[in-house]
């Protein structure tokens, strides 16, 4: 359903073409966006960073060094001194690097954005008749593909080196999908910063400021009751700490506790907050 | 060329457009009204407030003041409106780099709301059309100016929008693809289309649009028809150099006497410049010279450049960085050494 009225055929190649060009006062037209054209123009947007990614594949090296380097060097440095062995620390550790590691791969998203956004292929899309959020949100779905070659990745590498997830493959499946999720509605907040951000690289710089206290400063790495109080009351209500918990009941035990909910409820709320704050943001750039 | 139908449809009718960024007045109460199926050119320096204006009017910057119709839909409350209206060709191509030239169009295409197959098919007539199948499949990076400029004119026509905006279309163009430029805005006029295009050069507005408005410093300050502008400057300017600057006084007598206009000397060259009305009126002043043995070193004729509309309308010239780039325009010179 096109809200542009478009003849096609009506344009004969090689240059002669009639007056077809319907004009200006006679044609139906809408000044608002349907929601199904948004979710179209997104996923068209999506598309294009999909090729985008076919067209320049070393922009991935993150996402498959990243997962194998870190999973690698986590299990093997800290394995023996956390868990007694690195068998023993595998089902604790492996959820909480995927988390890491995903997220830590949002912020990827924001900087892309900015960059993309300098160019002018941006001020076509402004010019076009489609959802304002589009652009923003089929970069953002795009990366999705990015987030699951990381958590695919990690749980390969994990499997690997002798981690059996008790869970079973549906509940390990959930467990990705639910990571995939969040980090989705987390890279909201990267996206912000890469819309209201000056440069590339000080989006980089921001983000990585919020992220590592907030994916150190959880249970993703160290059992919680290794640290000191003060510092166990922010590791528990710190939303990582929920997430890699939640992936832990799902992945080892196949339970869908509260920290699942917990968890889905706070990126729905990041997305409430944040996806109005970019498109806004994204507009007055405009 | 007078293409346009007599109806009364306006296609862009702007009233005291500002654009402030900081303390720069980008562009300072700028109104426009655009007949339908008309070329419009919006003819300026850099700097002037030209691309600017058009960012307004194609909603990709709010106005701080003013306001604007376009085929009398408000382009602030009725953005998205507009923006179904319109075709927006900028300064710099608005195509995705990373992508080739069939991929960006299918993607513009879908965005439009075209089916995937319908898409695939406008892409291609579009590239055939403006001579781009071959390098369809090659990546932006390998493409021309030229072609870039096209496949970005293409992309702006997906939608057959009957108002299209250009940004100094032939701007870094060499001159067989601005004249490919020209033809190809001709034939959208044709098709029924209303263009508006910026420019720096008064011959390509003077080529192509039925109505100039010139803009300086934000402001339009002339507006009307090519003839009109040009009839305000003067037709062409005859210059003349002398082999011995004591003929000077000479000179300028014979040019009063046979053109029937003052001659300038400019003091740095020795070199006498008159108005010039009537071309058949030159010969008789060279036989002229002749005769009072005026030995002449060089003689040409030029037709007004933007610099002198700029010199004659805003009493000053076109300035900075531009009037280099103005200088190296293919001016209209036709030089017959003496």
């Amino acid at each position: 359903m096109s809200t542009v009225s478009i003849n096609p055929g009506t344009m004969t190649p090689g240059g002669n073409r009639p007056a077809t060009i319907t004009p200006g006062a006679q044609r139906q037209l809408k000044n608002h966006t349907s929601i199904g054209q948004t979710v179209r123009n997104s996923f068209t947007m999506a598309y294009r960073g999909l090729l985008k990614i076919k067209r320049t594949p070393e922009q991935l090296v993150d996402v498959t060094v990243q997962p194998i380097l870190f999973t690698l060097m986590f299990t093997y440095l800290f394995g023996g001194a956390i868990a007694g062995n690195v068998q023993n620390y595998l089902p604790m550790l492996i959820p909480g690097i995927l988390v890491q590691t995903v997220i830590t791969t949002s912020v990827v998203t924001g900087v892309q954005l900015r960059e993309d956004m300098d160019k002018g292929v941006f001020d076509r899309f402004k010019s076009l008749p489609i959802a304002r959020i589009s652009p923003l949100a089929g970069a953002l779905l795009a990366d999705t593909i990015r987030y699951a070659i990381a958590t695919t990745l990690t749980f390969v590498m994990g499997y690997i080196m002798g981690y059996r997830p008790g869970g079973g493959l549906w509940s390990v499946v959930l467990a990705a999908l639910l990571v995939i999720a969040c980090s989705w509605a987390i890279s909201w907040i990267f996206a912000f910063f890469g819309v209201i951000a000056r440069s590339a690289s000080s989006v980089q710089g921001i983000s990585m400021i919020i992220l590592f206290p907030l994916t150190f400063l959880s249970n993703a790495f160290v059992p919680v009751n290794s640290l000191p109080d003060w510092l166990q009351g922010f590791v528990n209500i710190n939303p990582i700490s929920h997430l890699v918990t939640a992936v832990r009941d799902l992945a080892n035990n196949g339970t869908v506790g509260m920290d699942v909910v917990i968890s889905l409820v706070g990126a729905a709320v990041i997305v409430a907050i944040f996806a109005p704050l970019t498109v806004r943001a994204y507009m007055r750039k405009a | 060329m007078n293409t346009h139908s007599p109806s009364t449809d306006w296609a862009i009718e702007a009233h005291g457009l500002v654009k402030v960024f900081g303390d720069n007045r980008a562009v300072d109460g700028v109104d426009l009204s655009v007949r339908a199926g008309t070329v419009y050119g919006v003819l300026g320096p850099n700097g002037a407030g030209k691309t600017t204006t058009i960012s307004m009017l194609a909603t990709l910057l709010r106005p701080d003041g003013g306001s604007a119709q376009i085929f009398g839909h408000d382009m602030v409350k009725q953005a998205q409106i507009v923006r179904q209206l319109i075709g927006v060709t900028a300064q710099f191509a608005s195509v995705d780099e990373k992508l080739s030239a069939t991929e960006n169009l299918i993607i513009f295409a879908r965005l439009l709301g075209l089916g995937r197959a319908e898409a695939r098919k406008k892409a291609s007539d579009l590239l055939e059309e403006f001579n781009l199948t071959e390098a369809a499949r090659r990546p932006l990076a390998k493409f021309s100016g030229g072609m870039r400029r096209r496949l970005d004119l293409a992309a702006s026509l997906i939608a057959q929008p009957p108002l299209i905006f250009l940004d100094e279309p032939t701007t870094g163009l060499d001159p067989r693809t601005r004249t490919q430029m020209w033809d190809t805005v001709r034939r959208l006029v044709a098709s029924g289309s209303t263009v508006l295009l910026t420019t720096q050069m008064l011959d390509e507005a003077d080529q192509l649009a039925d109505r100039i408005a010139v803009i300086d410093t934000g402001r339009v300050v002339a507006e009307g028809t090519a003839d009109e502008l040009k009839a305000s400057v003067g037709t062409s300017s005859l210059q003349l150099r002398l082999e011995d600057t004591a003929d000077t006084d000479d000179a300028l007598r014979a040019i009063h006497a046979v053109l029937g206009a003052q001659g300038t000397v400019s003091p740095e060259a020795a070199r006498i410049t008159a108005p010039m009305a009537d071309a058949d009126r030159v010969t008789d002043l060279l036989i002229t010279l002749r005769e009072a043995g005026i030995h002449l070193t060089e003689m040409s004729v030029q037709k007004p450049t933007l610099d002198e509309v700029f010199l004659t309308i805003t009493g000053h010239g076109v300035e900075d960085e531009n009037s280099s780039e103005a200088d190296a325009d293919p001016r209209e010179t036709e030089r017959i050494s003496a």
